[in-house]
Parts: structure tokens; sequence; C-alpha cells
């Protein structure tokens, strides 16, 4: 149990420093520090990649590395499956968690609606490092309607 | 035991290749290149094959008249390419097996190395393998 929230307590942390790190956030400073933290969600991501299947059984096509993300990924995370998983047109996904466990503490609502990508930026770099490594390029990105409930796209990059 | 160990990235080049006896390490270099091919075929067969069995472990590669070469692929397209003497006929599949997954779980701390980047070559400070 205590497990989660010390996760929890080091990505407030960390976005709180590259937060603060940058100069006044003009739109110049802002970009950098997304990407900054979504760079770290991506070597991370890339050696979740690599530990997580290391049991199981070769993965046969796309849908079951997207399966894989929304299980055994996020349970290994966030301790919870992701809650939903949709095919918009072929290379584009949409995953949906209703209780994202990041968003969860700041509020339920509308407030701090504006606050909330940064706190997602981690957690896009850390999708797309897993399916880099998994043989998927993609780009995600995040978006949130109403916290604590936040859609990722992902969109594959055809070879 | 394994007279050579290579680990061959995605994009097929190798991260690490070492083999026992230093002389004549070409030999091990130039048969490693080879048995890559048969890697990709068994790969590929599998794919098409709609067998349910999806194994991670490929299995004799092809044999030579001294030595032996097995395969295997993890589910990041990372290849581990391992030649055994032929005359050493003690050793098992399990065996070679055990081998493989000690190998997998080297290259995946590796992997969760912070100061280790993704598709750089593999520096190991030992200078023989364990095995």
């Amino acid at each position: 149990m205590a497990d989660a929230v010390l996760f929890e307590f080091l990505h407030t942390e960390m976005v709180a420093e590259l937060w603060a790190q940058g100069p006044d956030p003009g739109p110049g400073g802002r970009k950098m520090n997304l990407s900054v933290l979504e760079g770290m969600g991506f070597r991370v991501g890339q050696a979740l990649g690599e530990r997580l299947p290391q049991e199981t059984l070769a993965f046969r096509e796309e849908l079951d590395v997207l399966r894989f993300l929304c299980r055994d990924l996020w349970v290994a995370v966030f301790q919870k499956q992701m809650d939903g998983q949709r095919t918009h047109h072929q290379g584009t996904y949409v995953l949906q968690d209703s209780s994202f466990p990041l968003l969860v503490p700041m509020a339920s609502g509308l407030q701090y609606l504006e606050e909330a990508p940064k706190f997602l930026a981690f957690t896009c770099g850390l999708l797309r490092g897993t399916l880099s490594t998994l043989g998927i390029e993609s780009s995600v990105t995040a978006s949130t309607a109403a916290l604590p409930t936040c859609k990722f796209q992902v969109v594959i990059q055809q070879p | 035991m394994a007279v050579c160990v290579a680990v061959i990235a995605k994009e097929n080049y190798p991260l690490y290749i070492r083999s026992t006896p230093t002389e004549n390490e070409l030999k091990f270099h130039y048969m490693v290149h080879t048995s890559l091919d048969v890697v990709d075929e068994k790969v590929s067969a599998m794919g098409k094959a709609l067998v349910d069995q999806r194994e991670l472990y490929l299995g004799l590669l092809y044999p030579t008249e001294d030595y032996k070469v097995y395969g295997y692929v993890t589910n990041s397209k990372v290849k581990f390419v391992m030649v055994v003497d032929s005359s050493n006929t003690a050793l098992r599949d399990n065996e070679i097996r055990s081998m493989f997954r000690k190998l997998h779980n080297s290259y995946t701390d590796v992997m969760c190395n912070p100061f280790y980047n993704p598709g750089d070559r593999i520096q190991s400070s030992r200078p023989s393998t364990p095995w």
C-alpha cells in the first residue's frame, strides 16, 4: 500500500521541481519542461518494457501489446487496470482511465483543469517508451475533460 | 560450457559478443552473423503459423560438425545467440534454457541501469562470463 504513495510523492516533486526551474512560464519555457518530463517517462518506459514482459510469451500483434499496456503495465505502476480501450481507425487507440491515480488527490471535477497536462506528461512518455521497446513507434498525447478522468491517445506511426 | 555468447539488438547489430577461446574469434562472429538468418526465419514462421505456442526460446538453430548454435528472442526483439561445443553432449535442453534465462535477466538489469543508453554497446567490467 505504501509503495503506490511513494511514487505519487516522487512524481509530484518531479513536476514541482521542473516547473519551478524554468523561467516565468512563457510559452517557450513551458514546452521545454513538459518534454523533459516526457523524456524521463520514455526512459522509464523503455526499461519497464524490457522487464515486465519477461516471463510472458511473445506478442503476436499490436492489439496484444495494447492489452498488455492496459493490464500489466498499469497494474505494475498504478496498482489498477486501465478502464477502457478503444480503436478509432487503424493505428489510433484511445486508452481511458476514469480515476487516474496521479490526478485523484488533486480534484474531482473541473477545478485545476489547466494544471493537469503537466501531471500527465510523464505517463505519456512512459507509454511511448514501453511501446518503443516492444517495437512500436508512436506518439502519445493526453487530455482531460474532468479530473480525475483522462484519456491517452496513442497514434502509431506507420513505417 | 558455452563457447560463444552474443546479444544482438532489434536492428541486427551486436550489443555484446564474447567467445572463450580468444583465437579464431572471427569464426564465431561469422557463425553468429549467419545464425541471424535462421532466427528471422523461425520468428516469421512462428508469426504465420497459428500455433498457440509463442515461446521465446527458439531451440537449436543449426548444427555444424564442431558446434551447435542455439537462439532466443525477447519480446523486445533482442536476440541472444549461444554457440556450444558439440563434444559436450552432457548439455541438455533444460540447461540451455536456464542459461538463456540468466542471460535475459542480466540483459534486463542492464536496460534498467540509468547510466546505460539503450542502443549502446554493453560494456562488461568482468573479462569473462560467469558460465
